[in-house]
């Protein structure tokens, strides 16, 4: 006869308690976001998409057909076509989806973070370091995103790593005033100061106690930068500065599909519904996070 | 037959006659009046024809200049068929045995400020651009090589003297970069004045240039050949996006693009606008090539450099690519279809040109596995201009993939590439070109010298090099043929130096209402505009 223990027993509670805790979050979420959660349906297909590329994609992306030149919709062997180069435009979609995410994550990631960093040291040290820090960020927020992106481009030269560096810098100034202006009223709160009085490192005090409260902001602009990026690395692709070809991009499949539009607009109409579907998706995950994440608005 | 029969007879040839032989020729009698509206696809680096190589300072400067002799404008086509611009009569045949060439200039030139134009401002132009001042560019100073000297005796007579015979030299001549200066302005201003001021003796006179934008220029009265220009005037758009240069001709605000379209433009165009364009075609005096740079540790074994070009599907990318892209013919070192280039039966002969595309990339793989380059990786330089750079570019590395090579592509704007090719060289395979204005094969073939100036590769081939000067002093066209095939095959294929891709195919579609413009096998002739006119 098989007898459990008391601490077994209570982990299995609590195992079955999380999985219900799962599964009703996510009624949850879908019955009070419902958008946020069709939003997150889509980027976890884009998800999905990217990391299982190699077996969803019916073909090699960068495979050239010539035979099979600019074939529409709807052949059985390709789909949804093939380009000027006889390449399947599924396969094309499909590998893209790990360039748009690659992009996205890494940006969003980064220039938040760095964003983060910048902002909560300079309303923690204040003074003439936030001083030069917040002059240093106004000039490059008086850029439009796409200049700034172009000339930091234009500077580095094109290719995907510096367009990656180019949506980082136009990231970092705007996650940097946002979190900066969080920062500035945590900076305020007694036991900031009870924390200093006990003789911690700035170091300390600014990723144990206040980087932790600035959090929700973060957050949010984590999702939001990485529809935007995506959409950035898209425009530059388009403009011939980001991923070059062979290589599958959303947008640089834009580029291409331009010279062919008018007889071949399948070339066009596929990756354009892709980047729209993959922004639209971020978008109301975005959503979703600030409306969960911001006290104001949670309590609407 | 009755009289009456006979009459009426007479009277029905007659009248069909008359009508024939007047209908066509009032169809194209020029009319005078209008502006030509034409997009250009490239900026103005500056306005000095001597110094810039640019379709984008071609098309909209060179109607402001005149040259000593230029193309037939009525035989582009032909790359012997040379007449005088500035001087009188035929062009001169050389004397002294081909050493000696006397010009007769005309006496009713003028400058676009009054100045009368004599042999002394040819002379003065020639020595700035064959032999330049120390510190002063002249791009195409190394076609002169074999002038001797450049005297202008009178006002109407100037003699030019060469170290040797060459059939170079009268095409040379006829380049149109050579816009004639006036030796006041050369004298006053200074040698680089004509980069930002305009002061020509051609058909048309500079009006502005907003920068941009557009350029534009109205008609000489004082022109010397009389009765032209017909144009009013013109006005050359800026329009660096092909898809708004064939909007612009698509809704009239252009007439004409000079470079040329890709074909799938071109059935646009007709579908949409049927008899209201016209399409104009030619082989192309320019030809897309992958430069291995062999300072670079893996392109200096042979072996790699030929398995490159082995890789290559010539004739399938002549079927196919000529479908999106401007290019088609595929041939050697020299412009297809001229007496000097190879046949097929000698293409098919060299690595890379075979029919069998199976076998050479089997031996291609074989001569980077005995390389022991089998699987290499490499990035590929590539300049950002879409047709045919980037398509032709993206072709090539689906091509080499065939054989196993891995291959990066690096994009650069025109600047940065070039500044990769000539200073950095920090490059493992380069796209390079050799687009040429008159077709002067002697001459283009300088390309692939490694000493020549336009050549990217970094090698020195002695080999080459004593072939080329054994050419240069050949003047039996003959021999000459039979020389540039040993230097093709050393050059292409047995040192595969370059793997030459497919030369360029010109398509100007135009509205049907422009006349007088004849398609020349290069983008830079027959720019001069002075026989266009327009039929509304």
């Amino acid at each position: 006869m098989v007898t459990e223990t008391e601490a077994e027993v209570e982990a299995k509670f609590e195992e079955v308690a999380k999985r219900k805790s799962f599964l009703s979050t996510c009624r949850e979420l879908i019955r009070k976001q419902p958008l946020g959660a069709f939003g997150l349906g889509l980027v976890l297909i884009l998800v999905f998409t990217a990391v299982f590329a190699d077996f969803l994609a019916p073909h090699d992306p960068v495979q050239e057909n010539f035979d099979a030149m600019f074939l529409p919709p709807g052949d059985p062997t390709y789909i949804l076509g093939t380009d000027e180069f006889g390449r399947d435009i599924l396969s094309r979609l499909i590998y893209g989806s790990r360039t748009a995410l690659m992009v996205g994550l890494i940006c969003a990631f980064t220039g938040a973070t760095i964003g983060l960093i910048i902002g909560v040291a300079s309303a923690y040290f204040g003074g003439l370091f936030d001083l030069i820090w917040q002059r240093i960020l106004d000039v490059f927020l008086a850029f439009p995103l796409i200049v700034l992106a172009l000339a930091v481009v234009a500077t580095l030269g094109p290719g995907i790593q510096n367009v990656m560096i180019a949506i980082i810098f136009v990231k970092v100034p705007i996650c940097a005033r946002i979190v900066r202006a969080n920062a500035l009223a945590i900076r305020e709160i007694p036991y900031v100061d009870a924390a200093r009085a006990l003789g911690y490192s700035d170091a300390r005090i600014i990723l144990r106690h206040m980087v932790p409260n600035v959090m929700a902001p973060y957050l949010i602009m984590l999702t939001a930068f990485l529809g935007e990026a995506i959409l950035l690395e898209a425009s530059l692709s388009f403009l011939g500065l980001g991923v070059q070809d062979p290589t599958p991009a959303w947008g640089l499949m834009l580029t291409n599909a331009a010279e062919f539009f008018e007889g071949s607009p399948w070339l066009a109409i596929y990756p354009g519904l892709a980047i729209s579907l993959a922004l639209f998706g971020f978008n109301l995950f975005g959503d979703a996070v600030r409306d969960t994440l911001d006290p104001k608005l949670r309590s609407r | 037959m009755s009289k009456y029969a006979r009459f009426a007879l007479a009277l029905a040839v007659g009248a069909g006659l008359s009508l024939a032989s007047t209908g066509p020729a009032d169809a194209e009698t020029p009319k005078r009046g209008g502006v030509l509206n034409f997009v250009v696809g490239s900026k103005i680096p500056s306005y000095d024809g001597h110094i810039e190589g640019t379709f984008g300072m071609i098309h909209p400067i060179r109607p402001f200049y005149s040259s000593l002799i230029r193309i037939n404008p009525q035989n582009p086509q032909s790359s012997t068929d040379f007449h005088c611009d500035l001087c009188v009569g035929e062009v001169p045949k050389g004397e002294e045995g081909g050493t000696l060439f006397k010009f007769k200039i005309r006496d009713d030139v003028k400058f676009h400020d009054g100045t009368p134009l004599t042999a002394a401002d040819i002379k003065a132009t020639l020595d700035k651009i064959v032999f330049p001042p120390k510190g002063v560019p002249s791009a195409r100073k190394a076609f002169f090589k074999a002038v001797e000297s450049i005297e202008a005796p009178s006002p109407t007579d100037l003699v030019i003297k060469l170290k040797f015979a060459t059939g170079s030299f009268i095409p040379a001549l006829a380049m149109p970069f050579n816009f004639v200066y006036s030796k006041k302005d050369l004298d006053e201003h200074g040698y680089s004045w004509h980069r930002t001021n305009i002061n020509g003796s051609g058909a048309f006179k500079f009006k502005e240039h907003v920068k941009g934008s557009h350029v534009s220029g109205v008609r000489y009265e004082d022109y010397h050949f009389k009765g032209q220009p017909y144009l009013d005037g013109f006005k050359a758009i800026s329009a660096p996006k092909l898809a708004v240069r064939v909007q612009a001709i698509r809704g009239d605000r252009a007439a004409i693009e000079f470079r040329g379209f890709p074909p799938k433009q071109r059935d646009d165009l007709v579908k949409a606008l049927g008899d209201d364009i016209t399409v104009q075609e030619s082989d192309w005096n320019c030809v897309l090539m992958a430069t291995p740079n062999q300072e670079r540790a893996n392109f200096q074994d042979p072996r790699v450099r030929q398995a490159l070009t082995l890789a290559i599907d010539r004739w399938g990318g002549s079927q196919h690519l000529s479908r999106i892209a401007i290019v088609k013919t595929v041939g050697g070192v020299v412009f297809p279809n001229h007496p000097l280039a190879a046949t097929k039966a000698e293409l098919v002969a060299l690595n890379g040109y075979g029919t069998d595309l199976k076998a050479s990339r089997a031996k291609a793989k074989e001569l980077l596995a005995a390389a022991g380059k089998s699987g290499m990786e490499f990035e590929f330089n590539n300049r950002g201009v879409d047709q045919p750079y980037k398509v032709v570019g993206t072709w090539l590395i689906g091509q080499w993939r065939q054989v196993g090579l891995k291959v990066k592509q690096r994009v650069q704007p025109s600047p940065p590439f070039y500044a990769t090719l000539r200073k950095k060289k920090d490059f493992d395979v380069s796209i390079d070109f050799n687009c040429q204005s008159i077709i002067n094969p002697i001459a283009d073939i300088s390309k692939f010298l490694g000493s020549a100036g336009n050549n990217y590769g970094n090698y020195l081939d002695q080999e080459l090099e004593d072939l080329y000067n054994t050419l240069l002093q050949t003047g039996d066209e003959k021999k000459q043929r039979e020389i540039i095939r040993v230097f093709e095959k050393r050059a292409l294929s047995d040192q595969a130096h370059a793997a030459i891709t497919l030369w360029w195919y010109k398509i100007n579609p135009h509205r049907s209402y422009v006349k007088g413009w004849k398609i020349a096998p290069s983008h830079y002739l027959n720019q001069h505009l002075d026989q266009v006119w327009i039929d509304k």
